[in-house]
């Protein structure tokens, strides 16, 4: 994985200072609340519903065992020994003093890690494959690009004040687990006559006005990538609105303009750009995907996997999947305990997931953008091991992509926008359907909470959606069906009028058992829903 | 009644205003009046309150309660994690939250 | 409003500026103001002769002006480029990478925590309006 040179650490360090003097001008008076919140904000600090909260970021999610641990240590020593890990590939912390966080940073700067640009109108943490470098179906590792994109977007002397936050996905496979097509600008690397390139999506985004992005550019070489980048953020910057937030998001841009105008005016201002030389050399992007290299795999390691132990065969049947090296596979830490606060972990879990990337997975750990943390190098003659350590530590809960493998944003719990509380819903849904044969049956199924119309829990791309509402003062949770996240992207839709807490668990349940009832030889939950149809549906939540 | 809430400026903590000073424990808050505002403006400027606001409040047996469920659950701590609330011993500190 | 911080090696220029639409209509003054919704492109024709020009900052968080300014850098404009209005400690290091070099800011700036704040970056990462190599040219030459 990427490590730092002495720029790259030199610019962390700088920034730790820059916010230590931003945080003491802030507690002596020096700047307002007003001019220093997107200062804060700009370093992943929040003022939630009851603390400061900082979202430390993961570049594309990856990290190793050193920086898992720094995360442990962080939760104990200035938080309450968790953290909660986020859909956008990042960890936060709930309970941040505002006079600890430049110390905060500066502990994180040894780990080569910071908190710089997740959250505020600028170019966030850019997302990722979880599996990248491992999967089977991609064409290329995409971490290469998006680290290229990491050091373009940090510190951007002209995209730090845009019309709203800006975020970016980059993937290189088939199978989309990057929620791709749901973001500001979606990148799927290519392959076109044996080069690379970045085939582009703008204008998609969840929120309170979901929409799937549009394709504006078929290919964009390695050596256009940059300077056409900036042309879209320059368009955007310029043109976005910025008289109301609730349409500020480039999707609103697109949508005015139309997908085929943007990319127009996108062009006129790639030609003036690309002409100024703004690029890095490809000696530069060389550079950076050596880090990328794949590990010094072993081969002709055997690809039996002794499952006598029938708990261990179901976690290996739901958890594990192809790694494209012969004798490996990809594991995935669930953070999903029935019952659990999905995306969770405490100090000690860290450590554990730590420890085991030290041992078995190359000191390589991911962070999904469904809340679970990746192993993505284990030898399949590990696998027994790993599992056995997870189960003593609480995470071998054998649930990816299934029922109880919830997406929940954290809610009125800690939230201050939320209007109704997420985890609790999670934790009755989870709990309904704790029984591993029947979560099983009903197969893959994505179910996605959130807590108010902001979408952080991508309550839009859930096949099964949930919306918490406040209804004069009380919760109140809309159900929606149909929605994707993935390739096969779509939004979902609601159902109709909303339920209580105990509501909403029963109405899932109703629409699970017509599923079980209608489905059709190897049809999931979405495609039985996409062949009937909501009408069959309402009628069993309302009929 | 109206309460008057905000968060400590350094540590972030959630405060109530008691007529003189801020503190943890929504029992200590107090009906406000119409001063909530100003309280709030001169305490912002004298960085003893960050962010504060006027909410409304019922009072109760046990003291002020604010009427609005997000304000009650800033009142208590996070209802999924008894034990990070203001009252982790107190099995029953959240019944009145929800 | 507060004192103009300058950062040319010529004295600043003390015309009034005109309005964009003023500026237009005549077009013989040579200092204009952009608000920031207006058009910088709108200037293009005119830059070899203009000696000002300013841009509004109405508040700091309109961030239109960085493009602006770019914009006009871009086409060769070598002027003053003054940023007027919300223009804030945090925010100048970013306005003088964007090609900025003199501010006109509405409330006074606290000069000592500007002067660490410019100086505070030794490395930047991209190229732009300004002449600070990104740490790429410095990795490869």
């Amino acid at each position: 994985m990427y490590r730092y040179d002495q720029y790259d650490q030199s610019i962390v360090d700088a920034r730790v200072e820059e916010f230590r003097d931003q945080v003491a001008r802030r507690l002596s008076g020096a700047l307002t609340e007003d001019q220093f919140k997107p200062l804060r904000l700009m370093n992943g600090l929040y003022l939630q519903l009851h603390a400061y909260m900082l979202r430390v970021a993961v570049p594309y999610g990856t990290l190793n065992g050193r920086q898992m641990r720094m995360l442990a240590s962080i939760a104990r020593k200035y938080d309450r020994g968790y953290g909660h890990f986020t859909t956008r590939q990042n960890i936060q912390f709930n309970w941040i003093e505002l006079a600890d966080t430049p110390d905060i940073l500066a502990d994180l700067s040894t780990v080569e890690m910071h908190a710089i640009q997740t959250s505020g109108n600028c170019i966030r943490n850019i997302s990722s494959d979880q599996f990248a470098g491992a999967a089977a179906d991609e064409v290329t590792d995409p971490r290469p690009w998006a680290e290229l994109l990491r050091q373009w977007s940090s510190f951007h002397p002209e995209f730090t004040y845009l019309p709203r936050k800006f975020k970016f996905a980059v993937i290189a496979s088939d199978e989309d687990r990057a929620a791709m097509r749901l973001h500001d600008i979606g990148i799927r690397i290519v392959e076109r006559d044996g080069e690379h390139g970045a085939r582009i999506f703008a204008g998609g985004g969840m929120g309170r006005t979901p929409m799937v992005s549009h394709e504006i550019k078929e290919f964009v070489p390695l050596s256009d990538l940059l300077p056409y980048l900036e042309a879209c953020l320059r368009v955007y910057n310029r043109y976005g609105r910025r008289d109301n937030m609730y349409k500020a998001r480039i999707k609103i841009l697109v949508n005015d303009l139309g997908a085929e105008e943007y990319a127009r005016q996108v062009e006129e201002e790639f030609a003036g750009l690309k002409a100024l030389d703004l690029d890095p050399p490809k000696a530069e992007f060389d550079r950076i995907s050596a880090y990328f290299a794949p590990p010094a795999f072993e081969t002709s390691l055997s690809d039996d996997i002794d499952r006598r132990d029938p708990d261990f065969a179901v976690w290996l049947d739901q958890n594990v999947r192809t790694h494209k090296q012969p004798g490996y596979a990809i594991a995935t830490i669930s953070l999903k305990p029935v019952g659990g606060i999905p995306g969770d972990a405490t100090a000690e879990q860290m450590e554990v997931m730590a420890a085991l990337a030290e041992r078995y997975s190359f000191d390589e750990l991911r962070v999904t953008h469904s809340q679970n943390v990746v192993l993505p190098h284990v030898r399949k003659a590990d696998l027994y091991a790993v599992w056995q350590t997870l189960r003593e530590a609480g995470l071998a809960e054998a649930n990816l992509d299934l029922i109880s493998d919830i997406i929940a944003c954290p809610g009125l719990d800690y939230c201050s926008l939320a209007n109704a509380r997420s985890i609790p819903v999670a934790q009755k849904i989870a709990t309904r359907f704790a029984d591993q044969k029947r979560q099983k049956e009903l197969g893959e199924l994505k179910l996605k909470i959130s807590g108010c119309i902001n979408a952080c829990g991508h309550h839009h791309a859930g096949h099964i959606g949930i919306l918490g509402v406040d209804r004069k003062g009380t919760e109140n949770y809309q159900l929606l069906l149909g929605g994707s996240g993935a390739e096969d992207v779509s939004l979902a839709k609601i159902t109709g009028p909303g339920f209580d807490e105990d509501g909403i668990v029963d109405a899932i349940e109703k629409v699970t058992d017509l599923y079980l009832e209608q489905r059709t030889e190897g049809e999931r939950f979405v495609d039985t829903y996409r062949r009937i149809g909501m009408p069959a549906f309402k009628e069993a939540i309302y009929g | 009644m109206k309460l008057l809430s905000g968060n400590d400026l350094k540590s972030g903590k959630v405060v109530w205003w008691t007529g003189q000073d801020w503190s943890l424990h929504i029992e200590d808050a107090v009906d406000t009046g119409d001063q909530g505002e100003a309280i709030a403006h001169a305490e912002e400027g004298a960085r003893r309150v960050n962010v504060p606001y006027v909410l409304d409040g019922v009072m109760t047996p046990e003291g002020p309660r604010p009427a609005h469920i997000k304000d009650r659950i800033r009142a208590l701590g996070p209802t999924v994690r008894p034990d990070l609330t203001l009252k982790p011993a107190d099995p029953d500190a959240g019944n009145w939250v929800i | 409003m507060a004192d103009l911080l300058h950062y040319r090696e010529d004295g600043p220029h003390e015309e009034p500026a005109v309005t964009l639409d003023a500026f237009l209509d005549q077009s013989n003054a040579t200092a204009v103001r952009l608000e920031s919704d207006e058009d910088a492109r709108a200037l293009l024709p005119y830059l070899d002769r203009l000696t000002l020009i300013e841009i509004s900052f109405p508040t700091f968080k309109d961030g239109r002006g960085y493009s602006a300014a770019r914009i006009l850098r871009e086409a060769g404009y070598i002027g003053e480029l003054r940023a007027q209005g919300d223009v804030l400690v945090d925010q100048i290091p970013l306005m003088r990478r964007c090609g900025f070099d003199s501010f006109h800011p509405q409330a006074e700036v606290d000069r000592k925590a500007l002067a660490a704040a410019l100086e505070r970056q030794e490395y930047v990462y991209q190229r732009a309006a300004d002449a600070r190599q990104p740490v790429w040219k410095l990795r490869h030459g």
